[in-house]
């Protein structure tokens, strides 16, 4: 095991957040205060509450997937895409370094900032409502889980995306949309009986409602099924990085 | 020399890519230690593809490399800790500062940080000015020491370096041919590849001549000198001609400077250089001689010379 080399790309990635620390943490956390404003006090206050939770409370779970899907999916596709896109990423390649230490470095580095958005925008959200973690534990395990898995879809993208187009084409054509729709704002309760069903569909929805459910003990699909769902993305992802690395995907002509 | 165990070993080396372009065509090259080797060659030749699979940033499509005994594929590791490269492009993330990004790439190689160690480099890369400086803020040369830099940050023992002089000034040049010198002064290989064969003719051992995807030639520098090397002799007549004599046409002679030079072209690895029944010719002709001088031909010429034999 290069433990040095592991060390020394996860240092480098977090220098390049110190260095964009406006960017990686202040936008995010800014975003979060003014979702807090709109949908949590101006529409909030016409909404009593969902499932006897202050509306308020109730999309703090949401927005901090809502963020942490994003910025993990960017923070890691970025990492890795840049190098490729610059042509630094020859010193990776030709260094003694498996891929699993790559990937350790950089998944590790992008989901560790997320980790610390996710806390921060927990933080922000204690100015805005009166929150309480039901389960302390499965909130964690959720949150740790999360930030690892996009992590790791992030880095796919990375790898996959050739141009900065492709680079942003899944986060903003795919996972904004299943973030709102999954239930980020509301409860699939609400929704008319169709497009209930239809949401079922969408694997973010089990997150979100598995994170919440350790929040306030209410959720749309049951708190088990949404672990199975996303150990089977964390799963996934591990199985489509090995496959790119075992095949030189787009890094080893 | 010729009994020095080889650092680098390749054997029927060959690599397609994936659009059919087929870069190498199974190269056998046994690479000294100790030794600088200049690969020459003109663009396209497969010169980058050959380091970058020795390397390990493409794979081969048939053939094997060994590093110090080690096969580059099964024991990478081993064989890539042993090895430096300096791309051919200035590649360098650009939000980075020098010292940070040269203390990475050390990292990157296994290597523990070593404060004293990275600070010498940068000095005798006239960097240490520039440690806290953004790579970006660089300038061309600059940034080219920041690679040497970055290549030489884990103590590589065998130094590749791709074009080295391309768009680098005279100082730079200066100073990395005494970073080479110092390193082969320790032991380390140094394999460059160029297409200034000057550079070649200053600094290596051997020389190979690689085109198309093949090795055409692989000798001392001497050596390939003297069996390549053609001999001029100019000949400065007294008197100007209009034209070559008749009687002289058999020696392909080539009239210059208003006809008051000829120039005799010969190979020096003939026995018979055809000198003396020459200047037998031009007294018979009627030619007085003023001067003579004979000059070899450059290494570029030789190169010319292969490159041109083998189209």
């Amino acid at each position: 095991m290069n433990t040095e080399a592991v060390k020394a790309i996860y240092r480098a990635e977090m220098r390049r957040t110190r260095n964009t620390l406006l960017q990686s943490i202040a936008t995010p956390v800014i975003s979060t205060a003014l979702y807090f404003v709109v949908f949590g006090s101006a529409i909030g206050s016409r909404i009593q509450s969902v499932n006897d939770v202050p509306y308020g409370a109730f999309i703090v779970p949401g927005l901090m997937m809502l963020s942490i899907l994003t910025q993990s999916i960017s923070n890691a596709s970025f990492g890795i895409f840049f190098p490729k896109f610059t042509g630094t990423i020859y010193e990776v390649m030709s260094a003694p370094i498996s891929f699993l230490e790559i990937l350790l470095g950089y998944v590790g580095a992008a989901a560790t900032k997320s980790m610390i958005l996710g806390v921060l925008i927990l933080i922000t959200a204690t100015f805005f409502v009166d929150l309480r973690i039901a389960h302390p534990f499965w909130m964690l395990s959720f949150f740790l889980l999360t930030c690892i898995s996009f992590s790791l879809f992030g880095f796919i993208i990375g790898l996959w995306a050739d141009n900065f187009e492709k680079l942003q084409l899944i986060p903003s054509l795919v996972i904004t949309p299943l973030v709102f729709l999954g239930g980020s704002f509301y409860s699939i309760d609400m929704l008319p009986e169709f497009w209930q069903k239809v949401s079922l569909f969408n694997p973010v929805l089990y997150l979100i409602s598995g994170f919440r459910w350790s929040f306030f003990e209410v959720s749309d699909v049951s708190m088990g099924f949404s672990l199975a769902m996303i150990l089977l993305f964390l799963l996934t992802c591990i199985v489509v990085v090995g496959v790119m690395f075992r095949t030189g995907y787009k890094l080893k002509p | 020399m010729d009994n020095a165990k080889p650092i680098v070993s390749i054997r029927g080396l060959a690599k397609t890519y994936a659009g059919g372009h087929q870069a190498l065509k199974g190269i056998d090259l046994d690479i000294r230690e100790g030794e600088i080797l200049a690969l020459l060659g003109p663009n396209g030749a497969g010169k980058t593809t050959l380091i970058s699979l020795i390397c390990g940033l493409v794979s081969p499509s048939a053939g094997t490399v060994t590093v110090a005994g080690h096969d580059i594929i099964k024991d990478y590791r081993k064989t890539r800790e042993l090895i430096g490269l300096v791309p051919q492009e200035l590649t360098l993330g650009a939000f980075e500062k020098v010292g940070n990004t040269v203390l990475f790439s050390r990292g990157l190689y296994g290597k523990a940080p070593n404060a004293a160690f990275i600070d010498d480099l940068l000095a005798e890369l006239s960097l240490s000015d520039k440690k806290d400086n953004m790579v970006q803020q660089l300038s061309g040369g600059m940034k080219r020491r920041v690679l040497i830099a970055k290549a030489l940050s884990h103590e590589p023992r065998v130094l590749f370096l791709d074009e080295p002089t391309a768009g680098v000034d005279v100082e730079l040049r200066k100073d990395m041919w005494a970073i080479v010198e110092r390193l082969r002064q320790s032991g380390v290989t140094i394999i460059l590849t160029t297409h200034y064969i000057e550079e070649a003719e200053e600094i290596a051992d051997r020389v190979g001549v690689i085109s198309g995807g093949e090795l055409l030639e692989l000798e001392d520098k001497s050596t390939l000198m003297a069996k390549l090397g053609k001999k001029q002799l100019v000949i400065e007549l007294k008197n100007a001609v209009d034209t070559v004599p008749e009687q002289l046409s058999e020696y392909g002679l080539e009239l210059s400077a208003n006809g008051s030079k000829l120039t005799y072209t010969f190979d020096a690895r003939q026995e018979r250089t055809g000198m003396t029944a020459l200047l037998t010719s031009l007294s018979q002709a009627g030619l007085a001689v003023k001067d003579l001088n004979t000059s070899q031909s450059s290494l570029e010429d030789i190169f010319v010379d292969i490159v041109k034999a083998d189209a």
